[in-house]
């Protein structure tokens, strides 16, 4: 397979060679595909093009279904810094953007935009970027950022975003050029050295600049004599001082960055270092060549050499487009009938297609056609007998055995004492394994095994944070309300008072409905900040209707459960003391309706928030409740008391209707200017005067409101109007205080007859 | 009169030894039971109440007080009972099935044109996982989302719902290699 004689032909490095750990021989099968040269696939009829195309963030897609995009177009944009965009290989129409089964081991879908070729490829425009001048400023942020835009990732096949890779350090000791291609069957890198040479060391030179490289060293297995020689030629040719070709021995797998930079530098990256602390970079040969092709001539990634072999007519090397499904490139290639199936990757590292269908992707180097002739049954998996061949063949220096073990038994944290994360799942050890053991699939196993409980627990350490920020949250909250009631105390007899409000009246009532439903099993009564706009009447009709549906739905899971709220509810119902008093002063109103009316629907909601008003009622709040009573007790005398609520405002005609005020009331309070609130003072000066001569009335109350409405109201403004009554001013302000001392006047004189 | 200096000085010793070992332990005191947190690590924090606690927190501290079974909680399964039998040392017992039963994870949606925006979701959830303000349309935040499902019942319109989190790409495991076994006849 190798061809020594070309071997010797090889000039001498200039450049010390140093070693691996490890390694091993596989039948490198290059042969099938290296000799015809590179060609352009046939343009297929529809690409699929997947946006996660590289490591990091799913690219964020920037079109629509039947949009006309042009070749080079930006399909979707980068989101986020570890995320590179994707664009249109080819001119044609979006007919699709939806899940589509990906080229992954899993067989998953993912999101993909799928164009319809129009088959005249023309370019859109392209934005050219002055790299020159960016190069010259020191501006490597631009020429980064640039690439981003242009979807430059690792065509190595880690798909790492390239621009990452390209941050200002101040210096790089040596750029390593990856061109050692050790994998078998493949041989698109190999290629596109001989035949681009130039091109590549353009985007050499660029790298070189961008990271002030001090030494650059392409490595290229000795199994590529023409690839060396045209890079020699080409890099002779350039202007980049210090850098030279390295041959090194063909040994699976020294194109492993770690691999390829101890042969070439002879440093070691320990386990968990990035090579840039070393100073060390590397960068495979076509992903070098990309960067030049995106600078010098806009063009973005959308296409890949990609060799198609195995068991097919005419193995060789096709630059595809990005998207092209694999079922195309292989009708390309002549696809024999006794195929039984396809690996895309080598056949070390590489895994099986799930379907021919899938797009090409950037990461896709290889497509083989699998045949018994180049891939033999493997033998049945017997036990491990310890010979330890994999700990020779381990590049890593692991110990193989032990790994396998340790992920057998799912005994992970001692696979990962083991550095089971430093296995670059090269396949080397279960080549070797003279028990067949496929070792590298228990590793896949186990990294996945512990990033899913890795990310299990780091969802899980979020929400603990997160559920312990609110109930902090929750516990100052209610601090904050008592510091601010405890600093209203002083005006506070002047606001327990009788003006009338309607909007609170109707915030009440729909805190009475709550805690009715609470009592009912499933809400928790603990909701005060009323709710929303609802502006047109078929919107309002039809939440009517959704809420009607869900309390049905809420009666009946009630019934089943038989319960009462679940434990988790009660501490947040618990929690809010000023709710509680509003609740409290709800549950009077109902009492005290259900006094006068002898109806009694609502007042079982008394029991069901009993305990929760016990949460520390101050004696503000009693202020509240007795005030309450009393007006509940006018009432019942007959002294009905309540012109609240005029009937010409919306708001009044709403509290009529349960569920739907609260949906419908919550205005605002404005200032006193507006001609309804005027209203509403008169109304109220009316009461007190009338409250004062014993004198039963209320004009204003609409006839069909029901009797309690008036209690309601009244209790309402004791329990919420407290923000309202500052010392007053203007007349709106002034009428409540009125109304406010002779409440209390009343209630004096009540309470002395109590006394009595 | 040595012993008796003897005496006395170890007197003292112990005296100020004594001091400092008070002064520690007050100094170093550890607020937290160690157990309540070692089995609130384990708990999956979904934070539903299931368990029949408000809370993973209360509920580890109620396993850590004898008080609770450790099959209590279906979120965490039968795995995470496993997991509590091994911590305590007790023996595994399969799920509760009145606490409920496990269920794929979910997350909880709000359909957006049927939202009112009355904020009651926002403070049942536990996780502050929901956005909104008054009177608006509200949101998941689906990567807070614990999928407890307590927002669920107050929704006056009915519009949350649960949407099991299927298997992407990204969360694909790679399956326990499996030998095929050869038939002989
Ligand atoms: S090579 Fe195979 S049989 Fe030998 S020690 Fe490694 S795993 Fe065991
Ligand atoms: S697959 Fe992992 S353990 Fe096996 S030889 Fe390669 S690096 Fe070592
Ligand atoms: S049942 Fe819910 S609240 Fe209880 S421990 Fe499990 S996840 Fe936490
Ligand atoms: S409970 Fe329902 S209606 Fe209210 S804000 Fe939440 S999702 Fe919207």
């Amino acid at each position: 397979m190798n061809a020594p004689a070309m071997k010797a032909s090889l000039p001498a490095n200039t450049q010390p060679v140093y070693r691996f750990h490890g390694g091993v021989h596989p039948p490198e099968m290059k042969h099938l595909s290296n000799a015809a040269p590179i060609v352009p696939a046939p343009l297929p009829a529809r690409l699929v093009v997947p946006l996660q195309q590289s490591i990091g963030n799913r690219a964020k897609c920037r079109v629509a279904v039947g949009d006309l995009v042009k070749k080079g177009q930006l399909l979707a944009a980068a989101d986020g810094t570890v995320s590179v965009a994707v664009h249109a290989p080819t001119s044609g129409t979006v007919v699709a953007i939806d899940e589509q089964v990906v080229a992954h081991p899993s067989g998953l879908a993912e999101l993909c935009v799928t164009i319809e070729t129009d088959g005249f490829d023309v370019w859109g425009d392209r934005t050219p970027l002055d790299w020159r001048a960016a190069l010259a400023n020191g501006d490597g942020k631009t020429i980064r950022d640039y690439l981003r835009d242009m979807g430059v990732v690792g065509l190595g096949g880690a798909v790492f975003p390239s621009h990452l890779k390209l941050g200002g350090r101040d210096g790089l000791e040596t750029l390593v050029i990856n061109g050692a291609e050790c994998e078998p069957f493949i041989t698109c890198d190999d290629r596109l050295m001989r035949e681009r040479a130039g091109e590549i060391v353009a985007g050499i030179a660029i790298v070189a600049q961008l990271l002030v490289a001090r030494q650059v060293l392409v490595g290229i297995e000795d199994n590529k004599p023409e690839a060396v020689a045209a890079m020699r030629e080409a890099l002779a040719a350039s202007d980049i001082g210090n850098a030279h070709v390295v041959v090194v021995p063909t040994l699976y797998p020294s194109g492993g960055a770690k691999q390829l930079i101890k042969l070439l530098t002879n440093k070691e990256v320990p386990s968990g270092v990035r090579s840039t602390d070393l100073g060390v970079q590397c960068f495979n040969v076509a992903t070098v060549y990309t960067i030049f092709r995106a600078l010098e001539h806009a063009e973005p990634v959308i296409s890949r050499i990609v060799t198609l072999t195995g068991n097919v007519a005419r193995a060789g090397n096709v630059e595809a487009l990005i998207g092209t499904p694999i079922a195309d490139l292989l009708d390309f290639a002549g696809n024999q009938s006794d195929s039984e199936g396809y690996i895309y990757g080598g056949p070390m590292m590489g895994f099986e297609l799930p379907d021919t269908q899938v797009g090409l992707t950037k990461a896709g180097n290889c497509v083989i056609a699998r045949s018994a002739a180049h891939f033999p049954t493997k033998a049945p998996e017997m036990p491990c007998i310890r010979c330890g061949e994999c700990a020779t063949a381990c590049p890593q220096e692991l110990q193989p055995m032990d790994l396998y073990w340790f992920s057998r038994s799912k005994n992970f944290g001692k696979a990962q004492e083991w550095n089971l994360f430093d296995c670059i799942e090269c396949g080397a050890c279960a080549y070797v394994c003279p028990s067949s053991i496929q070792l590298v699939d228990y590793y896949r196993f186990a990294k996945s095994e512990i990033w899913a409980a890795e990310s299990a627990k780091k969802a899980a350490d979020l929400a603990r944070q997160r559920h312990e920020f609110k109930q902090f949250r929750e516990e100052r909250e209610q601090e904050e309300k008592a510091a601010r009631l405890a600093a209203r105390a002083a005006p506070k007899p002047e606001a327990a008072a009788a003006a009338v409000d309607p909007d609170k009246a109707a915030k009440i009532k729909a805190a009475m409905e709550r805690a009715a439903a609470a009592k009912a099993g499933a809400a928790p009564a603990n909701e005060t900040a009323a709710p929303a706009v609802s502006v047109d009447d078929d919107k309002a009709a039809k939440i009517r209707a959704a809420m009607e549906a869900a309390a049905a739905k809420k009666a009946a899971r009630a019934a089943a459960e038989a319960g009462g709220e679940t434990p988790a509810t009660k501490p947040a119902a618990a929690l809010d003391e000023e709710k509680a008093a509003k609740i409290r002063a709800a549950m009077e109103a109902a009492k005290a309706r259900k006094a006068a009316t002898d109806g009694g629907v609502t007042a079982p909601a008394a029991d069901a928030t009993e305990p929760v008003a016990k949460a520390a009622i101050d004696p503000e709040k009693a202020a509240k409740i007795r005030a309450a009573m009393e007006a509940a007790k006018a009432k019942k005398e007959g002294r009905a008391l309540a012109p609240s609520v005029s009937d010409n405002t919306p708001v009044g005609e709403v509290a009529g209707s349960l569920a739907n005020e609260e949906v419908q009331v919550d205005t605002p309070s404005k200032p006193a200017l507006d001609p309804e609130k005027a209203a509403k003072i008169r109304a109220a000066m009316e009461a007190a005067k009338a409250k004062k001569e014993g004198r039963a009335p209320a004009p204003a109350v609409p006839t069909d409101t029901p009797a309690g409405a008036a209690s309601a109201a009244l209790a309402s403004e004791v329990g919420q109007v407290d923000t309202q009554a500052k010392p007053a001013i203007d007349p709106d302000k002034a009428a409540k205080i009125r109304a406010a001392m002779e409440a209390a006047k009343a209630r004096k004189a009540a309470k002395e007859g109590g006394e009595a | 009169m040595s012993f008796l200096l003897a005496v006395a000085l170890m007197a003292v010793l112990a005296v100020i030894l004594g001091a400092v070992l008070g002064w520690a332990a007050i100094k170093y005191k550890v607020d937290e039971d160690p157990l309540v947190d070692k089995i609130d690590a384990i708990l999956p924090q979904t934070q539903c109440g299931q368990c029949g606690f408000p809370g993973c927190k209360p509920y580890a501290t109620a396993i850590a007080d004898g008080e609770a079974d450790i099959n209590q909680c279906p979120p965490g399964g039968d795995d995470g009972v496993r997991k509590l039998a091994d911590l305590l040392g007790v023996d595994f017992k399969p799920l509760n099935a009145e606490n409920g039963e496990e269920k794929p994870k979910s997350v909880a949606v709000i359909d957006e044109n049927t939202c009112i925006g009355c904020t009651l979701c926002i403070q049942a959830c536990p996780v502050d996982a929901i956005v909104g303000a008054a009177k608006h349309m509200h949101t998941i935040i689906e990567k807070e989302c614990t999928g407890c499902e307590l927002c669920l019942a107050p929704c006056p319109v009915d519009c949350i719902s649960m949407q099991p989190v299927g298997e992407t790409v990204q969360s694909w495991k790679w399956r326990y290699p499996v030998i095929k076994l050869k038939v002989t006849a």
